[in-house]
């Protein structure tokens, strides 16, 4: 089509219609289309109803597998978790993601600081009143050089490969050469296993609390959240992001997000996130501008279901 | 100078009389709630576009019963959790007949007709619905709010959005879901309704090989009358029979 049978075509589509009309109750349409879409929805939820499982907490996870906790609680220590390796907006411990020379996790900064050693371990611990023996051990550990507490994390996270559940929720483990560790992470356990360290990573400056980053961060760099989720077909590699926990519908309307994930390069890419983002940013803005985009333009002049959805005035129009 | 009794004097250059006038010109009442539709307005597709608003008048209407009685109020009782599903399959049925109502306005070039705007409130709305119903679900303070926030956040930190959009923030994003995203897809919708209405419905293409135009008698194999459209189908009006066209028509059929 010619820059000049387009223009003649828009003006064409854009001309007062001068053909027959018929009679139309727009207000009653709509009334009718509530109707409809209120009884759907009435009928669908007296069918199938909608899921709500029980969240996770920080003590359900430390008492169902307290290996995995303390596993977790000593990396948050050692900063070696994935939270405290990170990046921005939670710490400058990487750069975070970017493409090319853009670093838009980098330039955008660090808005949510955490210190995983100092939030997650060491000043829940330090709030525990009555208990000299701990204190000293933080005391120990925090005075020790950087050096030596690796020395002592490593060599307990090399022990808590061979630990097994205990009774009564401890774990048994043989902590050769970890010094304070196991005196810090064996408090740490007993205060996560009855709700205290729940509330602590809530505590903030103020008495109302909505912010839940650091007890979910603190649960995702454990193994309880993904294991969950894989049961319920939520992983990434499971098409998660659309999927919704038992058999009903998710998000749909994200099947092309996460389509991404599931090829290479972005399967494979350290970088997936931004890449996937910027083909779905980019596209999103090809659908807003689908109108003025050659070739996209045209397809439903070159595929004419138009003549289906428009039989009758083509018919009649012979 | 004085003014007729009851009569008040008209300022030259009044913002609120040039905003009225505006507003007239481009939908008049006639046009705003029209009362017949051109003739080619005769499909089953048609009828999406209304149904996702009437979905989203569910999901308001059930979304409001959850705000008045707070978040956690479906979790522990049976109505709390009857308006829960509501609000959720309305969700369901919003964005399914939304797509659905985009398919079909892709497949007729509705762009047409210096009408690129409507498509673009449609397509910005659509956009605008998945961040709306994604703080939804990280509001719903279960596991499944626990997993998606954790798996999402890596997405919006990548792109330097969670330095302000935090998934993991459940004050935040409540906020968003009740407030913020739902006044700016309500906004959309009225806008993309307005813009429809201002340029009528999309007239179909000419037919190959000939250069009538549509709402001409050749278009319409000289007959001067409209196609003969089934009266029985949504956006016909309720049944309806054609009329033929008026010495000047209204704007609802003008594009």
């Amino acid at each position: 089509v010619t820059r000049s049978e387009r223009r003649r075509l828009e003006d064409e589509a854009a001309r007062k219609w001068t053909g027959a009309y018929r009679s139309y109750d727009l207000v009653k349409e709509f009334c009718i289309a509530v109707g409809v879409a209120l009884a759907l929805a009435v009928v669908l939820t007296i069918l199938f109803s909608s899921p709500d499982e029980k969240p996770s907490t920080i003590q359900q996870w430390s008492r169902s597998d307290p290996v995995d906790f303390v596993t977790t609680a000593v990396s948050e220590l050692d900063s070696s978790s994935g939270t405290a390796g990170y990046g921005p907006p939670y710490n400058h411990n990487s750069d975070g993601q970017h493409m090319a020379f853009i670093h838009l996790q980098k330039w955008l900064g660090v808005s949510h600081p955490i210190d995983t050693a100092k939030d997650f371990v060491i000043a829940p611990l330090q709030a525990i009143p009555g208990q000299p023996a701990l204190q000293g051990a933080i005391s120990t550990y925090q005075s020790a050089p950087s050096k030596q507490q690796m020395a002592w994390t490593d060599a307990y996270t090399k022990a808590l490969g061979n630990a097994k559940a205990g009774p009564g929720g401890a774990i048994i483990v043989t902590p050769g050469g970890s010094g304070p560790v196991p005196t810090m992470m064996s408090s740490l356990l007993s205060f996560a296993q009855g709700g205290g360290l729940d509330g602590a990573l809530l505590t903030s400056k103020q008495f109302y609390q909505t912010d839940y980053t650091k007890p979910l961060l603190f649960m995702a760099d454990g193994g309880l959240l993904s294991s969950r989720a894989q049961a319920d077909h939520l992983l990434g590699n499971q098409w998660g992001m659309m999927n919704e926990t038992g058999s009903f519908p998710g998000q749909t309307w994200l099947w092309l997000y996460t389509f991404w994930y599931q090829i290479k390069p972005f399967s494979t890419s350290a970088n997936a996130d931004i890449l996937v983002m910027t083909v779905m940013g980019a596209l999103s803005l090809a659908l807003v501008l689908v109108p003025f985009i050659p070739g996209v333009r045209d397809i439903p002049r070159w595929i004419p279901l138009y003549k289906l959805i428009w039989r009758d005035y083509y018919r009649s129009a012979g | 100078v004085s003014v007729p009794a009851g009569e008040a004097r008209r300022p030259r250059k009044s913002w609120t009389i040039a905003v009225r006038e505006r507003a007239l010109a481009s939908w008049p009442p006639e046009t705003l709630l029209a009362d017949r539709q051109p003739s080619y307005v005769s499909s089953w597709i048609y009828v999406f576009g209304v149904l996702s608003i009437a979905s989203l008048v569910v999901v308001i209407a059930s979304g409001t019963v959850l705000s008045l009685k707070g978040p956690g109020w479906w979790h522990f009782t049976g109505i709390g959790h009857f308006f829960n599903s509501i609000h959720l399959w309305s969700v369901e049925l919003f964005f399914f007949f939304m797509v659905i109502h985009l398919w079909g306005k892709y497949w007729m070039a509705a762009w047409r007709g210096r009408r690129s705007k409507v498509w673009i409130t449609g397509a910005i709305t659509f956009l605008v619905a998945i961040p709306c119903a994604l703080t939804g679900y990280v509001s719903q303070q279960n596991f499944d709010a626990q997993w998606i926030s954790t798996q999402a956040k890596d997405a919006m930190n990548s792109a330097g959005i969670g330095a302000f959009f935090n998934l993991t923030n459940f004050g935040q994003m409540y906020s968003y879901h009740v407030l913020l995203l739902p006044v700016a897809v309500v906004a959309l919708v009225i806008a993309h309704v307005l813009l429809v209405r201002k340029h009528g419905v999309v007239p179909p293409f000419p037919l190959a090989g000939t250069t009538s135009k549509p709402g001409t008698a050749a278009s319409q194999g000289g007959a001067g009358q409209g196609p003969t459209a089934s009266p029985d189908r949504p956006g016909d009006g309720g049944g309806a029979s054609a009329e033929s066209s008026p010495p000047e028509p209204s704007r609802e059929g003008s594009p």
